[in-house]
């Protein structure tokens, strides 16, 4: 389909203000009267505190006040996963016990310096594994381990045989807290020519955004200001609104840019930080900046969850994953939540389409950091795990490592998951076919474990998957008398551009050129529609829809007002250059200046005043009820879609490791998209190489790192938690997609935020255990040490299956 | 004052921690935000972008924060405060500096140049800027006035890099989004702009 827009490069509005410094993020604003906020965090993994004396910080000069727990909670905590706003039981090191407000932030850390808090110290737990074995502390408060999803927490345990069973390699023997299964199982593995059975871990991780969740508040004409940072402004404003205790007319989110997300800035229950200014500034009744420092990041940034497992897959004589059976024990660290492990299931589900699948897992918590959504959550962690087992499977059965991909590829009219939902379409097999030839796959297969020296090559193939999209939210388009078309878009600025690119699907729809639309959104008091939180690469469907049906509303009310002016039917009416015109005399009609006059004229449905959507979320009538009457306007609200919009990826790539240092350097790699139609092309390959240095990262460095005796984290910075650098990562990666329409949306687009993570971290697992002649570690990340220990034939230094531990 | 905060119960027959309340990462300590222990703080000069500025310093200041929170400029960004990132990369003396890192006082005969410096007076982008935006080379745009800096200084150095030349150059800079190849093509168009 030929478009105006859609598939075409285009600088979005806020790219020169990056590359000159100009535009803002939270901490770069600045207020009359401003005073600052410092927080007092928790020195020790898990305690109550008994006793807080401010009293000699409060009688300081230059402090105005504190916030506590007791403040901001004052029925008492609520018994919920996630961080907390304050909290007088921390569950980790570094969790915000309370705030203090001072003319600046040394006075604020003097202040706190002199307040004597009392803790009673508890037992602390690193390890799921530990926890979960009888007589194991536990992490929660009220001597609770877990989570169960409706009932709250709770305890669960095994036996220490159990527990000792697992650790040792062997299939875990006790109840999980969830399962669910597809298929006949014990035919499957019946059925199978190869079986490979395995126990696993994947490290947990922090964030680690760039910009610190730092946020500034103030309160004018008893509305509240809040200088944040979000995933979504309309969904973080809407979600806040209630955790600060403020109606949602009365609050304004500011946010211009948004210094990385990946699943953390969300929802607001995510980063419930944000709430302390604002409470704190309510209080004081002086505007309140809080910074965060990268310590305090790492703690209230949020981490991926690490998983304890055992994984057993069948294949059959033909190459057909015939059944797989897994069980995860997910590290749900210092405040539970977290369904990354069966969402691990489903990936394989999906990617594979077994014939059986078992899934079961379990929860357990440790007094480690908070656990949430993280790029991929489940998904990308169980690809490193999955592809060297593919691979196995194809030499063992004697099927090249392409082939046994193709033949379990998902293709368009699957289903998969526990609901056994349909694909809205599918083209895996294309995109391993392109992937192949770009990469010259076959033709690379000759230089496999070829040596040189201390060198050695693998060559990886990998497969990544999430679902990427969803429906259900509104849009709102106006235009004024100059006949400008704006665009209200509440989707949070956080570098994939997506608040650009799904505007540009209105756009579209009334051939508007792009100079000629203004993008609203940085602020919520430009009168915003609710928008999905933007995680789970959901952005780009999701917010298409909305867009293209907003503007297709304006559309259709162009059409009718030129109809009953100008005489015909709206059937009879298209537009183009800006006017809506007759189609068989293109001399009669309105410029869209005139249509917007005429809409201003008429009122009525046509500004916003009448005949809305019913189903308008709360938050989109605020803000269509404010707009009413000034502007002409097109308002959606988006049924809901059938079907399961995935993000497919696959990657190839070739290693060099040397069997000296245990290092390698990544020679090639191409990564391809299988989303949809591509809205952006450039934002599309910045979601591919961005994706494919979270691979890396996850296959070989980032991990959380404890001090088992006092559980101090010891992975706070970027260098010890090892985020991967420009020398980690390959000179050039090479990118493509597939490009093929998806039918339940407007534009055919889906998302790829995530998947491109996951294919990564399988290729490049697949080539690290590929250079090691199959060798499976079974484990992310694979460090040089584990690849240096394994060489020289010497045990790890830690408990097999440990989680946030030393390894290697 | 919030009476529930000076004296919570005390709940008897508990052990008391003792444990001193502390913050896990002190600000003004790296910042030097404010004068500590009586030190106060000596207005100097400095140039910054071509301009000689005169702010009050304290003495363990360090330039990132007087660029930011004294002069406005608050292009140069923080990501670490800890010589980690090279978000708050600035050119002094057209060496690319962390400015997290070093001592405001240090710099009274150095030439500073940040971000907001690189512009033409009438308002032409940098040719690595201009790069950055032909090739999308940000994504949150965090790490980019650092990653823009670092480039600045590549070229000044080595105006003909090759792209690995331009990866090692750049490698003190750490981008979370992953965005490095981008901006490896926006280094090597930078060098084509000229
Ligand atoms: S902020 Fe200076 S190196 Fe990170
Ligand atoms: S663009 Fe986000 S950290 Fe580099």
């Amino acid at each position: 389909m030929a478009y105006m827009h859609i598939g075409k490069d285009f600088v979005p509005p806020d790219v020169p203000g990056k590359v000159t410094g100009r535009i803002k993020y939270a901490e770069d604003y600045t207020r009359e009267g401003m005073v600052y906020s410092r927080l007092l965090t928790s020195p020790i993994p898990h305690a109550r505190v008994l006793d807080i004396d401010a009293s000699e910080a409060l009688a300081m000069d230059g402090v105005f006040g504190i916030l506590t727990a007791d403040d901001v909670y004052p029925d008492g905590e609520p018994q919920s996963t996630g961080l907390k706003i304050l909290t007088n039981e921390p569950t980790l090191v570094g969790e915000p016990i309370l705030a203090l407000a001072a003319i600046d932030e040394k006075t604020a850390e003097t202040a706190i310096s002199r307040i004597n808090v009392t803790f009673e110290r508890l037992p602390f737990v690193l390890d799921p594994l530990d926890s979960l074995a009888e007589g194991g502390a536990n992490a929660y408060p009220g001597d609770q381990n877990t989570f169960v999803f409706r009932q709250g927490f709770a305890t669960e345990k095994w036996t220490e045989d159990q527990v000792a069973s697992f650790r040792a390699g062997n299939e875990p023997t006790a109840e999980p807290q969830q399962t669910w299964s597809l298929g006949d199982l014990e035919a499957g593995f019946a059925a199978s020519e190869f079986v490979y059975e395995t126990t696993f871990t994947t490290a947990g991780y922090p964030h680690h955004s760039m910009e610190p969740r730092s946020a500034m508040a103030y309160w004018e004409d008893g509305k509240l200001y809040l200088h944040g940072t979000s995933q979504s402004l309309t969904a973080l404003a809407d979600g806040m609104a209630p955790i600060i205790g403020v109606p949602k007319e009365d609050i304004v989110f500011i946010n211009a840019a948004t210094g990385g997300g990946f699943g953390q800035r969300a929802r607001a229950n995510s980063i419930p930080s944000m709430a302390i200014p604002a409470k704190l500034s309510q209080k004081i009744n002086r505007p309140v900046m809080m910074r965060i420092t990268r310590e305090e990041e790492f703690t209230i940034g949020g981490a991926r969850q690490g998983f304890q497992g055992w994984i057993k897959v069948g294949f059959k004589p033909d190459g057909v994953m015939s059944a797989c059976d897994l069980y995860i024990i997910s590290d749900n660290g210092g405040k539970g939540g977290g369904g990354d492990a069966s969402s691990a299931a489903d990936c394989i589900d999906v990617l594979y389409q077994p014939d059986a699948l078992r899934f079961r897992g379990t929860s357990i918590g440790s007094n480690t950091a908070h656990r949430g959504a993280q790029r991929g959550p489940g998904q990308n962690q169980i690809a490193p795990i999955i592809a060297p087992i593919l691979d196995k499977a194809a030499d063992a059965l004697g099927i090249s490592r392409l082939e046994i991909r193709k033949i379990n590829a998902p293709r368009n009219g699957d289903v998969a998951g526990p609901r056994q939902t349909p694909f809205t379409s599918a083209y895996v097999p294309e995109s391993l076919d392109m992937a192949t030839q770009q990469f010259d796959w076959e033709g690379r297969q000759a230089r496999r474990r070829q040596r040189n020296g201390s060198k050695v090559i693998g060559l990886g193939l990998g497969q990544g998957y999430h679902n990427a999209g969803r429906s259900g939210m509104d849009g709102i388009v106006t235009m004024g008398t100059d006949g400008r078309l704006k665009i209200h878009n509440g989707v949070g600025n956080l570098g994939t551009y997506s608040y650009a690119s799904t505007s540009r699907a209105a756009a579209e729809v009334l051939k508007m050129p792009w100079e000629n639309c203004d993008i609203l959104n940085v602020r919520t008091d430009n009168h915003l529609p609710i928008t999905s939180p933007q995680d789970g690469s959901n952005s780009i469907f999701t917010n298409t829809r909305t867009m293209f049906g907003a503007a297709t509303d304006m559309l259709n009310k162009m059409k009718e007002i030129a109809a009953t002016d100008l005489g015909g039917d709206p059937a009879d009416y298209d537009v183009s250059n800006e006017r809506v015109h007759q189609i068989a005399d293109e001399s009669i009609g309105y410029t869209y200046a005139e249509v917007a006059q005429r809409a201003m004229e008429l009122g009525g449905k046509f500004t916003g005043e009448a005949d809305l959507p019913e189903e308008l979320a709360e938050w989109t009538q605020i803000s269509v009820s404010r707009l009413a009457g000034s502007a002409f306007m097109g308002v959606y609200h988006d049924p809901r879609h059938e079907g399961n919009p995935p993000g497919f990826t696959v990657t190839c790539c070739e290693i060099e490791l040397d069997l000296e240092t245990g290092k390698y350097e990544i020679l090639d790699m191409v990564t391809i998209a299988e989303s949809g139609t591509i809205v952006h092309p450039q934002g599309m390959e910045n979601q591919l190489v961005g994706g494919a240095v979270w691979g890396i990262g996850l296959s070989g460095y980032e991990r959380h790192l404890y001090d088992p005796q006092n559980g101090l984290p010891a992975s706070t910075g970027y260098w010890q938690s090892k985020v991967p650098t420009y020398l980690d990562t390959p000179v050039k990666i090479g990118t493509g997609w597939v490009d093929l329409p998806d039918p339940e949306n407007p534009v055919g687009a889906r998302g790829i935020g995530e998947p491109s993570m996951g294919a990564v971290s399988a290729a490049l697992t697949a080539a690290i255990t590929d250079a090691l002649d199959g060798h499976h570690f079974a484990t992310a990340p694979i460090t040089a040490d584990m690849i240096i220990n394994h060489l020289a034939g010497t045990e790890e230094n830690a408990a097999p299956l440990a989680q946030n531990n030393f390894r290697g | 004052m919030n009476p529930k905060v000076t004296r919570r119960r005390f709940i008897k027959g508990v052990v008391a921690s003792g444990a001193a309340a502390t913050t896990t990462g002190m600000w003004y300590a790296a910042n030097g935000q404010d004068r500590p222990g009586g030190a106060v703080e000596r207005l100097i000069r400095i140039n910054v972008n071509g301009q000689m500025r005169s702010v009050d310093v304290a003495p363990q200041e360090t330039l990132a924060s007087t660029l930011r929170y004294k002069l406005g400029l608050t292009g140069t960004k923080l990501g670490c405060n800890r010589g980690e990132c090279g978000a708050c990369t600035v050119l002094v003396d057209d060496v690319a500096t962390y400015a997290c890192s070093v001592l405001t006082h240090s710099m009274k005969n150095a030439r500073i140049e940040t971000v907001e410096g690189l512009e033409s007076p009438n308002g032409d982008l940098h040719p690595v800027q201009q790069a950055f935006v032909e090739e999308l080379s940000p994504q949150c745009g965090y790490c980019t006035p650092g990653q823009v800096m670092a480039a600045v200084a590549l070229l000044r150095e080595n105006p003909n890099p090759t792209r690995e030349e331009a990866r090692h150059a750049m490698s003190g800079n750490i981008c979370r989004c992953g965005s490095y190849d981008s901006y490896l093509d926006g280094v090597m168009r930078a060098v084509q702009l000229g």
